[in-house]
């Protein structure tokens, strides 16, 4: 042990590597503030190894330097809550003595060079945050964003992020539950992809990811080192440009066969009580898994990279410690139970190889054959980065937007609707799902193509509800309104199968935060996402901030898409989406106002993204989820489901398009006559207030559904009735009566997005 | 109490769905791990799906030469009941246990959702509490499901009556391009199976079909006295 702070800290050049020069400062990312503070820190010259570390730690990957003081506004707190932010899944109380592990994360960078590898390797890091905390994956979701599909390239990235997540969920076998597919021109350059991760524990079984024990041993579990993702997280926390391409050897590779056997390996060493603590060697690879451990411990670590397996001859130690290759894990484990951990990762087909240990001197010390190469105080090295607190000026034109009108005429709605279910904004996305295994695991009661997924706890009465959504031309238009709206929409999502919102963890993608109008935008939706929260007791558990979603035609829309999670209490209570038979009773909860800001009635259709999205009613939305979870639990529905996107006239055609693999679709007849007297057809049918749903309910049902409604002071609006199979869909509203073949429809709905990727479709 | 004994791979992941499946029918339903040549006394082997050491180079080729597979080939010679569900099929195609071969899936796409078959063998030591053209509603979820066999096996599976499930000709139910429709075969002597959809995700009420039980409740009745193999039609 070295007797002074200086000694503790010495550290040479590893063999003929490069001097540190302003430079080569520069192509790290790093800015002048930043170097003389490492400078300063140090007492000296990093060397290129440490530079190369703390590039990692701080980027805005793993830093969150810009989005830190904002972030801490979220309400963290609650009675289910088990594990806030800060871990690397957040993580609820469920029922009997079980939790549920949660976490959504970005992958968008590297599946916009690489979308195939991009993607899987997106769903492989969010699994293993899940799986480290001790819980076994039981459903994956995700959030996509692509630009217009009528333009060939943007297929290409869609269909290779489509099998790219498929291919990895599907061999590691969770089953894929939900998520949501949006297109805007925004996203042409910059594709978005979030993976999400739910994930069932006992509560005893929680482990953190906490480094504890001078002495104790680091090992690396599972895949070799190799050169693949070096400076990964650099790359995230840098906005694309023509010059990415190049970035494509920094994308990892994936194999799914390896996470299965790490999966069943972590699980194990889990139970068994062998480990101290495990992390996923995720994002900045052994820097960041072994730097964040060490400093939640208030310990330090000596590694030396000349141990760990590697993929090639000559690997330096900065390339070790940098690498992103995927399928590994770092666990802390005590020296006598090195045996036993190395038995069972051998059963799995795996290797645990000490690589180090914990020491007591709060150093970060990386050795290479017996050279320090790299010595840095562990503490501020993970939590000294400058943080930063950017402008932040709403753009003029944003606000010009929110006060024009469209351009165009309204069209004749019932050829609105017709070109609305064709929109693959609001089309079918089974085209994606089907490519996804939704029932491997035998837990799926609702799968994809409804407001939210379920699944069961076998040997358990409950159920767990799921879903992941945003509406980011709201945010575009107004993000405080927008992410409070993002919340609701999960929220009204989660209910409608008749589960109770249980937390969120988010996924809060934007462009370049040094931007003032980008930085307005992420602390206005931030506002409105904790606001959102506060108000529905589902409070942040994680999460990931994605900035620099920029490409050269601009800033992506900003699109924090809010993972939720929502407990059931009787499975078998489970509420789905479509109408289930005729002569059930059509009831409209909620208050219509007919605002057509932001809708996709102007925008799909009059190619119109303007005017002020509807405010959200906090209290509404959760007077309306507390209605949907009585009257479930009270078995009163037969189906219901949320209007969002296209407004009420999408919710009913949607609910009686009927499900993916329905026999057919179902009629309906209403009569919307007296719903709200005096309003504009349009308005009425396309526009998009929240905190409504349409629900089917047997007649009998119908009073015992009102006293419930009015209790919670939720107009209950009886419309009218589900018709018999494959009948018209027939509403009465204003002095206009309107009527749609629903077969014809389902027909729209279910090929809007298969008829595209047939090319069938393109710009000329 | 039928012993059934699940063969666990490396890179399985519907062996816990088999096992409980297995076990709800009343069965004595346990893991054998792949490195295993002891089946521990099992009555019925089943062999799960998934991704058995990742299927690379070829679904199931690898999983063919496992400890446990040779294991199973002397239960299978003996007359012992087992199924291969999904990647099973594929392992007892590619240890020839079963004719034909799975190719890609003729969309060149990983397809799942729920397919139409019809019961078309009552006479394994699976489907026997089956009605001959029973139509079941099951999910599939594979990237290699496209049965293809040379003509005069497929003749043969034919003219023997061996296709145990085949998909719904009048819906279009075929999912993958499987030459006759075929989702499902036997051996002559009826007690190999093989089968692409999953009954184990279809056998409980609480999962809202119990289409696929039948298969499971099958293990829990022992073999009638000789060997599973005797009350099956088809000339060897």
């Amino acid at each position: 042990m070295p007797e002074t702070a200086e000694a503790a800290t010495a550290a040479q050049p590893f063999a003929n590597e490069r001097p540190v020069t302003p430079e080569v400062v520069r192509e790290h990312n790093l800015n002048e503030l930043e170097y003389e503070r490492i400078v300063a820190m140090l007492g000296r010259t990093p060397t290129l190894t440490e530079l190369g570390v703390f590039s990692a730690l701080w980027s805005e990957h793993c830093s969150y330097k810009h989005s830190k003081p904002i972030l801490k506004q979220f309400p963290t707190e609650g009675p289910q809550v088990v594990q806030g932010p800060g871990e690397n899944a957040g993580v609820l109380r469920l029922p009997d003595g079980w939790a549920v592990a949660f976490k959504v994360e970005s992958h968008n960078h590297p599946s916009a060079v690489e979308p195939y590898q991009g993607a899987a390797t997106g769903v492989g890091g969010i699994l293993r945050d899940v799986f480290t905390m001790g819980a076994r994956p039981v459903a994956v979701l995700n959030s996509l964003r692509f630009g217009p599909l009528d333009v060939p390239r943007n297929r290409y990235l869609f269909a290779g992020v489509v099998r790219g997540v498929g291919d990895y969920g599907n061999c590691v076998g969770v089953p894929t539950l939900g998520g949501e597919v949006g297109f805007a021109e925004g996203y042409t350059g910059n594709p978005l992809v979030n993976a999400m991760c739910v994930g069932l524990l006992r509560e005893k079984d929680l482990i953190r990811a906490r480094a504890e024990g001078v002495s104790n041993v680091l090992l690396v579990v599972g895949a070799r080192t190799g050169r693949d993702g070096i400076h990964g997280a650099s790359f995230a926390s840098e906005e694309l440009s023509e010059k990415s391409e190049a970035r494509r050897p920094q994308v990892q590779v994936g194999d799914p066969f390896t996470e299965k056997l790490l999966l069943e390996a972590s699980l194990e060493l889990i139970t068994s009580g062998m480990i101290v603590a495990i992390q996923d060697m995720g994002a900045a690879g052994l820097t960041s898994s072994s730097a964040e451990m060490a400093a939640r411990g208030g310990v330090g670590v000596e590694i030396d990279t000349s141990l760990v397996p590697t993929r090639e001859e000559g690997m330096t130690p900065y390339e070790i410690l940098l690498s992103e290759s995927q399928e590994r894990m770092l666990v802390v484990a005590e020296p006598a139970r090195v045996g036993a951990i190395k038995a069972i990762c051998e059963k799995w087909e795996l290797t645990a190889t000490p690589i180090g240990h914990i020491t007591d001197d709060g150093i970060f010390r990386v050795k290479h054959a017996g050279l320090v190469v790299a010595a840095i105080p562990g503490q501020r090295l993970v939590e000294d980065c400058p943080i930063y607190e950017p402008d932040a000026r709403e753009s003029d034109d944003v606000r010009r937007l929110r006060d024009a009108s469209p351009p165009a005429s309204p069209i004749e709605p019932r050829e609105a609707l017709e070109r609305l279910l064709d929109a693959p904004n609001i089309a079918s996305k089974r085209w994606v799902y089907e490519q996804y295994d939704s029932t491997v695991q035998a837990s799926t009661l609702l799968g994809p193509g409804g407001d939210a997924g379920v699944i069961r706890v076998p040997g358990t009465e409950f159920g767990l509800a799921m879903t992941i959504d945003c509406n980011a031309r709201l945010l575009a238009l107004d993000p405080y309104e927008g992410g409070k709206a993002a919340v609701a929409e999960a929220a009204r999502n989660i209910a409608c199968t008749g589960a109770r919102p249980l937390g969120i963890t988010d996924c809060l993608n934007f462009g370049n935060p040094e931007k003032p109008e980008v930085f307005f935008q992420f602390r206005e939706a931030c506002r409105g996402i904790s606001e959102a929260c506060v108000a529905f007791e589902t409070p942040v558990t994680g999460g990931n901030v994605s900035f620099y979603n920029e490409s050269p035609t601009g800033a992506v829309y900003p699109t924090p898409t809010i993972g939720m999670v929502g407990l059931l209490d009787h499975a078998d209570r489970r509420v789905p989406s479509h109408f289930a038979s005729a002569g059930d009773t059509l009831v409209v909860l909620g208050a219509t106002r007919g605002v057509l800001g932001g809708s996709a009635y102007w925008a799909e259709l009059l190619d119109f993204v303007g005017g002020a999205p509807a405010p959200v009613d906090l209290s509404a939305e959760h007077a309306l989820q507390e209605l949907l979870v009585a009257a479930a639990r009270d078995r009163l529905l037969q189906s219901a489901h949320d209007c969002a996107e296209g407004g009420l006239a999408v919710a009913i055609a949607e609910a009686a398009i009927g499900g993916p693999y329905a026999a057919g679709s179902l009629g309906a007849t209403l009569d919307l006559r007296a719903y709200t007297e005096g309003l504009d057809v349009t308005a009425l049918l396309f526009g998009e207030d929240g905190a409504r749903a349409v629900v089917s309910c047997r007649p009998d049902a119908l009073d015992r559904l009102k006293t419930l409604a009015a209790r919670v002071r939720v107009p209950a609006f009886v419309a009218g009735e589900v018709g018999e199979a494959g009948g018209p869909l027939s509403i009465r509203v204003g002095t206009t009566a309107l009527e749609w073949d629903t077969a014809a429809l389902r027909r729209i709905y279910y090929d809007a997005i298969p008829r595209r990727m047939r090319g069938d479709a393109d710009r000329s | 109490m039928q012993r059934v004994a699940i063969i666990r791979f490396p890179g399985s992941n519907c062996d816990e769905d088999a096992l409980r499946a297995a076990a709800r029918a009343g069965t004595d339903a346990y893991y054998v791990w792949h490195r295993d040549t002891d089946l521990k006394g099992a009555d019925v082997v089943v062999i799960p799906g998934g991704f058995s050491y990742g299927d690379y180079l070829r679904a199931g080729a690898i999983a063919r030469f496992s400890p446990a597979l040779s294991a199973v080939q002397r239960h299978a010679a003996e007359g012992g009941p087992v199924l291969g569900i999904c990647n099973g099929f594929q392992i007892l195609c590619e240890a020839h246990l079963l004719p034909g071969a799975l190719m890609r899936n003729a969309g060149l796409s990983f397809v799942s959702k729920p397919v139409d078959v019809t019961v078309e063998n009552t006479r394994t030591a699976f489907t026997a509490g089956y009605a001959p053209g029973t139509r079941l509603r099951l999910p599939v979820a594979h990237g290699d499901g496209r049965f293809v066999a040379d003509p005069e096996t497929l003749a043969r599976l034919e003219g023997e009556g061996l296709v145990v499930l085949r998909y719904a000709r009048a819906e279009d139910a075929n999912p993958n391009g499987s030459m006759h429709d075929i989702a499902g075969i036997s051996n002559p002597e009826g007690n190999v199976v093989g089968i692409m959809p999953h009954p184990e995700r279809a056998a409980e009420p609480a999962l809202g079909s119990e289409d696929g039980a039948p298969f499971f409740t099958a293990m829990a009745v022992p073999a009638p006295t000789g060997t599973a193999a005797t009350s099956t039609a088809g000339t060897p």
